[in-house]
């Protein structure tokens, strides 16, 4: 017994003297009331498991003691499309061809920004609980938001695939690595935002309701149940005022999707700017132009990434009294 | 030993206390630059080391601001000025059980909870049977968190939490939930912590348990911190100033202390009795500079008294209690076979402990006067007075009895 019980602790002894190695020469922390951003980044990076942890979290709780479980991820948007496809090819026809998948393109982009933002801004606040009791970088929690709604997107993009294969819709496969850089794009302009509305949030409560109801709004300044081409541009383009409409930065992202998912719909490029393919869908930009607007909103997205980061450090060090 | 674990650099704390909290933009605008507040430090320029290896304690009051000087050593509150440097790993025990997810089991909130805390993936597969083993949960190990009673929510907590092996360990008064074996348990792991050289922080308002496990702490009372020392004398201190703020009104109102024995003055009974007391003082060798004696010093008590008529055979009585009412010592005039005539007039009575041999503690003194024969008592007063002790070293317990040790290897036994 006595014999068997010192193997035990030896064992132990081992392991603790493993983990010691490991985790090699101790590190320094500091906590005061300003954090340079590199020991914020230091931070976060040093809590990666965390983060996919908190994602796993979000997808397992969402769904459990549910019977179809995340099944319900992929029936959503499925039952959504059905009853867009049914009324706007049947009752209210807009005569777009396989409208499905156009509209998929722009919904798959818009309910990952939707959900990452949503969730990403009562993140802090919901998780007040660890907030107030538990360090660690709470910049986490709205990343994990970002992080979880990406996965459901990619559960969503299931839905998309099962369904271009029924009506044997073709993308553009050559041009499929355009969608690298949009989503990149997105991920960081979603995780810009939910940074900075989770830390503001714990100020000031309206701002969850506010962005459910900017969201709503925002919803239809991206061309995603409707065709950019024709009525919606040609009515900005007469007041010079396109650029406003490109000013929504998920507007070039979702063209992005369109473009390669919905290709086979484009007859031909043209390298005039703006132009319109006649009856047509999509804008006639060519490639390079979904490239560059691409990575201007990743670059614009990286600089307020940052600056939220910034900010939430800021912000971050009354979250435990505020909750 | 050497290095530094913990450096708390002349770290405050503000909070704003707000008469109203406004948190609604509507409110805020409405009430903007009305919502008034006041600026509370909850911590005023707290600077201390803690050495590799040494377990600290941190004393205080409750809202004296351990807590939240806890919380900014564990990174959970940022200080408003100052900082605070951690060298190591830091695992902080505020609330047990902290970040479960009521809906994952118990093992995949282990794992989520370790990495809350700090540890990977790969450690915790490690030490996942210990873990499981510690809180004995046994086969509950995959059933909901939300499932679990209180007992076994704590247990796992901890178990994770002492299973991170922090580097520094910051312990607040979690220690009083569980019961009594897995409070045992929790105190040896921590001792386990102790031993293999780690860093501890203790934070608590219960002496005995600092005197206990403590190399070193501080006192803090309204976010100030009010002494540093060993655990002897940070109790002494803590208790001083506990009773000096108690004591402080009262004092107030009767001027400077004088060098002179604590007096209480004690209303005459009602009824006309043929002897009564009119007051009692106390006295030590330290009476004048300090409320308490140390463990074996002298006390007198005196009990005054007046007598209308000649009373035959009067029998003084003292008693002394501890806080919880148990009696201590009891004794009287006629046990010490003292005869004695109360003449007409006052006087007094001087009872005189040579020495008192208790450990730390408020006790308070009856004081009474019956007669010898019968079972007449001419008066009788609970709680007449109390006195304090405080132990400056390390025993501890309720008496302070006389101990050698004479420790013998094979070789001269």
């Amino acid at each position: 017994m006595a014999k068997g019980r010192s193997e035990v602790t030896e064992a132990i002894l081992a392991v603790r003297a493993e983990t010691a190695a490991e985790r090699g020469p101790k590190q320094t922390r500091t906590v005061a009331a300003r954090l340079g951003l590199r020991q914020r980044f230091t931070e976060l990076w040093r809590s990666r498991e965390l983060f996919v942890f908190l994602v796993r979290k979000e997808i397992k709780v969402k769904y459990k003691n549910s019977v179809l479980g995340f099944l319900w991820s992929m029936l959503n948007p499925a039952l959504t499309l059905a009853v867009f496809w049914v009324l706007f090819t049947i009752f209210l026809p807009n005569h777009l061809p396989d409208f499905v998948v156009y509209m998929f393109g722009a919904t798959l982009i818009w309910n990952f920004f939707q959900n990452a933002v949503l969730g990403g801004t009562g993140s802090i606040v919901g998780n007040g609980g660890i907030v107030k009791k538990v360090a660690f970088p709470r910049e986490i929690l709205p990343l994990a938001s970002v992080g979880s709604a990406f996965m459901f997107m990619l559960f969503q993009s299931i839905v998309l695939v099962l369904f271009m294969a029924i009506v044997w819709h073709r993308p553009d496969w050559s041009q499929m690595y355009i969608l690298v850089p949009a989503l990149a794009a997105i991920v960081v302009f979603a995780a810009a935002l939910s940074v900075f509305l989770s830390a503001v949030n714990v100020y000031l409560r309206d701002t969850q309701h506010l962005v459910e109801v900017v969201l709503l709004a925002w919803f239809w300044a991206v061309p995603g149940i409707y065709a950019f081409s024709g009525n919606v541009h040609d009515k900005f383009a007469r007041h010079h005022l396109l650029w406003l409409y490109f000013l929504n930065p998920i507007t070039p992202i979702a063209m992005t999707f369109q473009r390669i998912l919905f290709n086979s719909m484009h007859p031909r490029y043209t390298n005039e700017p703006h132009a319109l393919i006649p009856n047509g869908v999509l804008a006639t930009y060519p490639t390079h132009w979904y490239v560059y607007s691409d990575l201007a909103v990743l670059g614009i997205s990286a600089v307020l990434l940052l600056g939220a980061i910034a900010l939430f450090g800021r912000l971050e060090g009354n979250f435990a009294e505020e909750l | 030993m050497g290095n530094v674990a913990v450096e708390v650099d002349h770290v405050s704390k503000r909070f704003r206390v707000f008469d109203e909290r406004y948190s609604s933009l509507k409110e805020r605008i409405v009430h903007f630059q009305k919502s008034r507040h006041e600026d509370f430090w909850a911590l005023d320029d707290v600077a201390f080391d803690i050495a590799e290896g040494e377990t600290f304690g941190i004393l205080g009051r409750n809202g004296s601001g351990k807590s939240t000087l806890l919380k900014c050593i564990s990174g959970i509150l940022q200080p408003t000025t100052g900082e605070v440097r951690v060298r190591g790993q830091l695992a902080a025990l505020l609330e047990l059980g902290a970040g479960f997810q009521p809906e994952l089991s118990g093992r995949e909130n282990i794992y989520m909870n370790a990495s809350l805390l700090g540890l990977s993936t790969k450690d915790v597969e490690k030490r996942f049977d210990e873990i499981v083993d510690f809180a004995e949960l046994g086969e509950h190990i995959d059933k909901q968190v939300k499932f679990y009673s209180s007992g076994m929510y704590v247990r796992l907590g901890f178990a994770v939490a002492v299973n991170v092996e922090p580097d520094v360990l910051v312990v607040d008064e979690v220690l009083a939930v569980g019961d009594e074996n897995f409070q045992r348990k929790c105190l040896d792991r921590i001792k386990e912590f102790q031993s293999e050289g780690r860093t501890i922080l203790f934070v608590t308002h219960a002496p005995d348990l600092v005197r206990a496990i403590c190399d070193r702490a501080v006192v803090l009372s309204d976010g100030k911190m009010i002494g540093e020392g060993p655990p002897g004398e940070a109790i002494r201190l803590f208790r001083e100033h506990l009773l000096e703020s108690a004591a402080a009104t009262n004092r107030a109102a009767a001027g400077p202390a004088a060098a002179k024995a604590e007096r209480i003055e004690l209303a005459p009974p009602t009824d006309g009795r043929p002897v009564h007391i009119t007051a009692i003082e106390i006295d030590h060798p330290g009476t004048g500079t300090r409320h308490y004696i140390e463990p074996g010093e002298p006390l007198r008590v005196r009990v005054l008294y007046k007598a209308t008529a000649l009373v035959e055979d009067v029998v003084f009585a003292i008693e002394v209690h501890n806080v919880n009412g148990i009696l201590i010592f009891a004794s009287d005039t006629q046990i010490m076979a003292q005869h004695f005539d109360a003449l007409p007039g006052e006087g007094v009575a001087d009872f005189l402990f040579e020495g008192i041999p208790l450990l730390d503690g408020t006790f308070t003194l009856n004081v009474g006067i019956r007669s010898a024969r019968g079972g007449t008592v001419y008066d009788w007063r609970e709680q007449a007075g109390q006195f304090e002790v405080m132990n400056p070293g390390q025993t501890t317990g309720v008496v302070a009895l006389a101990l050698h040790a004479d420790l013998k290897d094979p070789s001269t036994a």
